[in-house]
């Protein structure tokens, strides 16, 4: 075990997965002579030569397509998307393709793919450097996405990604990339996608959480002492989904708020209040609750704190859903 | 460094008209190589005519015509290795007949059936791109990757004069400058894009100036003379491979059949200007060259056209007798390991299914 930060984890997970299989190449924006802005990929060039840590034009549809053409070659690729906003030009290539091929091709051609991006909101950064698109991506057919928010998970989700034989997208929280910090398995670690993690074990209420809601969900229950005792699930992959764990949190605690810093309206939390709706309904004493983003752009960064799901919200929406 | 400067505004051509221009000839291509891009070139003129029919006749769905296009798809195959991936748009559906793929395949799938799956792998001939210019980046990446494998393949993009419009045209070309990528990026360039002209596509005095700027030679050619649409994509494929990197190749010709079974260019296209191109069509040109060589007499040609005929007869009625799908294959393709709510929706969607 090593104690590293998020983004120092998923350094990590790169280097042994590289090691672990030649396959397997980094291609982006600035992820080879400098490491990528956040330094996800640092060292990979050094290690592993300028071929398998390609920097490429700024050109986010180029990049995730010439993958798609790599794949074909025989590639793993790992393509990293600068900041979560900057991605949507490779929705094209994603939507059109990327999800698509294996079933255009009867099952029989792979794409083993990942796509990495910093994601979230809560850096004080210009517009677009703040956006939650995970909606775009997990409503996407083909596609896989998972969103870790611990950095033992993150070395783990995304070895898992690149070792998976489908596409997948890995949210990383850049919020936490260097300020949280943790225990992460030294060489080979894979988590397994589509299995949820009880991050805090409870017995009055389930907060469903994912990436940098996590850590919230959990200062959130703490902040509730004693009044409740709160749950917090970790969903880790929103796609495939671990319903097992959901409706067995649920089925225990009879209550659910789900928080996600996306924009409400069709947001993951509506899929998963839906779930429980179809699933879940003999074991619900109350209606699931959301604690999300507003339907609005991401704000400039004065304003954001106020858009930001927040702890005061999470504990707000628990008191609602006891006093129900 | 490779020169690209400038442009060429000639157009390259081989065939002559039988009259004041003369035939050329060349290289690499001996008297059975020749007839047999004239038993290619029927094939494909007979699949897209018969589909044409088998549409009206209630037997495919809409189908993207390709009359008039033969040449630039046979020419381009004739000068790869099988090894060489081609990554078609839908106007080149047909591709995958001269690499061996039954036309019963490609007939299944303007039927929407599910038999019209193929592994690109067994043809090195990609899915066919439906969104326009999208398949661009494909082809440099499966070249470029290929390239950094150290394995000797090139590859192949066509797409139309319309194509040359998108942003994945312009990324993938300068992915492939930037890459050296061993591909070749053949533009159609039929000067419609459905209902748009050249001229409302593009300010630029040709497609092939864009190559320019992506650092990449450029040539323009008569996209209905097979013989100078297969020396160039020969040149091309030779620089390709030793190192040297993409190439654009401009093939002007002029759409002389409706975009598609749904469209009626009655509505934008000038008929006399269709006539005069029908009349210069790419298989009767070359015919026309084969005779002056004394290479195809009436017989034979009658019997690749009589060959090409059963092929299609053959095809359709294998496609026609493909059992309905299961709709199991909904969910079979989409991931490796399908999720198990996917047990779930098509246990639910037998049920329904059966009436129970």
């Amino acid at each position: 075990m090593s104690e590293l930060t998020l983004v120092e984890a998923i350094n990590d997970a790169l280097h042994v997965e590289f090691a672990r299989d030649p396959n397997v190449l980094v291609m982006g924006e600035d992820v080879g002579r400098v490491g990528g802005v956040f330094r996800a990929t640092a060292g990979l060039r050094e290690s592993f030569g300028v071929d398998r840590c390609v920097d490429t034009p700024l050109a986010e549809a180029g990049i995730l397509g010439t993958a798609v053409g790599l794949c074909m070659a025989g590639w793993r690729p790992v393509c990293e998307m600068q900041y979560d906003a900057f991605s949507y030009p490779c929705l094209d290539q994603l939507i059109n393709h990327v999800g698509r091929y294996r079933w255009r091709s009867g099952g029989k051609m792979e794409f083993p793919l990942t796509i990495r991006m910093p994601y979230g909101g809560g850096v004080r950064a210009p517009e677009l450097h703040d956006d939650s698109p995970e909606a775009y991506y997990v409503h996407t057919p083909g596609v896989k996405v998972a969103i870790p928010a611990t950095p033992a998970d993150a070395k783990g989700l995304l070895a898992a990604a690149i070792r998976d034989p489908d596409p997948v997208v890995v949210l990383e929280p850049k919020l936490h990339y260097r300020t949280l910090r943790g225990s992460v398995p030294d060489g080979e670690h894979v988590v397994p996608l589509g299995r949820a993690r009880v991050a805090r074990e409870g017995s009055d209420v389930t907060v469903v959480a994912y990436g940098a809601m996590v850590p919230l969900a959990e200062r959130a229950a703490g902040a509730l002492g004693s009044e409740a005792s709160v749950e917090v699930l970790d969903l880790r992959t929103l796609k495939p989904l671990d319903e097992d764990a959901l409706l067995a949190s649920v089925a225990k605690t009879g209550r659910a708020v789900v928080v996600q810093e996306a924009p409400r309206t069709c947001g993951y939390a509506a899929e998963v209040a839906a779930i429980l709706a179809e699933k879940a309904i003999l074991d619900l004493h109350g209606p699931v609750l959301r604690v999300t983003g507003y339907d609005v752009p991401y704000p400039y960064w004065k304003l954001e704190d106020a858009y930001m799901p927040s702890v005061e919200r999470v504990v707000d929406a628990v008191r609602k859903l006891l006093a129900f | 460094m490779t020169e690209t400067l400038p442009v060429e505004r000639d157009l390259r051509r081989v065939i002559g008209d039988g009259d004041t221009q003369p035939d050329g000839e060349v290289d690499g291509l001996d008297d059975a190589d020749l007839v047999e891009l004239f038993r290619q070139l029927v094939l494909m003129r007979t699949y897209d005519e018969r589909s044409l029919v088998y549409h009206r006749q209630g037997r495919i769905g809409t189908y993207a015509i390709f009359w008039n296009h033969e040449a630039m798809q046979v020419g381009v195959v004739c000068a790869l290795e099988d090894d060489d991936w081609i990554f078609p748009s839908y106007r080149e559906s047909a591709i995958g007949l001269l690499r061996g793929m039954p036309a019963d395949t490609i007939l299944s799938w303007w039927r929407g059936h599910p038999a019209g799956w193929w592994n690109p792998a067994d043809y090195n001939v990609a899915s066919i791109c439906v969104p326009i210019g999208t398949h661009v980046p494909h082809a440099v990446g499966l070249a470029w990757g290929k390239k950094l494998r150290g394995e000797p393949t090139c590859a192949v993009a066509f797409f139309g004069d319309g194509a040359t419009s998108e942003g994945s045209f312009h990324e993938g070309a300068n992915f492939a400058g930037v890459m050296k990528a061993p591909v070749i990026l053949f533009c159609n360039n039929n000067q419609w894009a459905i209902s748009t002209p050249l001229e409302d596509q593009t300010a630029a005095e040709t497609l092939a100036d864009k190559a320019i700027g992506y650092g990449m030679p450029a040539v323009r050619l008569d996209g209905a003379d097979v013989l100078a649409v297969y020396e160039a994509t020969r040149d091309a494929v030779a620089q390709a491979r030793a190192g040297d990197g993409p190439t654009f190749i401009e093939a002007v010709t002029y759409r002389a059949a409706p975009h598609a079974t749904a469209d009626d260019p009655r509505l934008y296209i000038d008929p006399d200007r269709v006539e005069e191109e029908r009349q210069r069509e790419c298989v009767g040109r070359f015919e026309g060259y084969l005779r002056r060589r004394e290479l195809l007499d009436d017989d034979l040609a009658a019997t690749i056209r009589d060959e090409a005929a059963q092929v299609m007869r053959d095809a359709i009625a294998k496609a026609e007798a493909e059992p309905d799908p299961d709709p199991e294959l909904l969910f079979s393709a989409a991931f490796a390991d399908p999720p198990r709510s996917f047990d779930h929706d098509l246990a639910e969607l037998r049920r329904i299914l059966a009436g129970e």
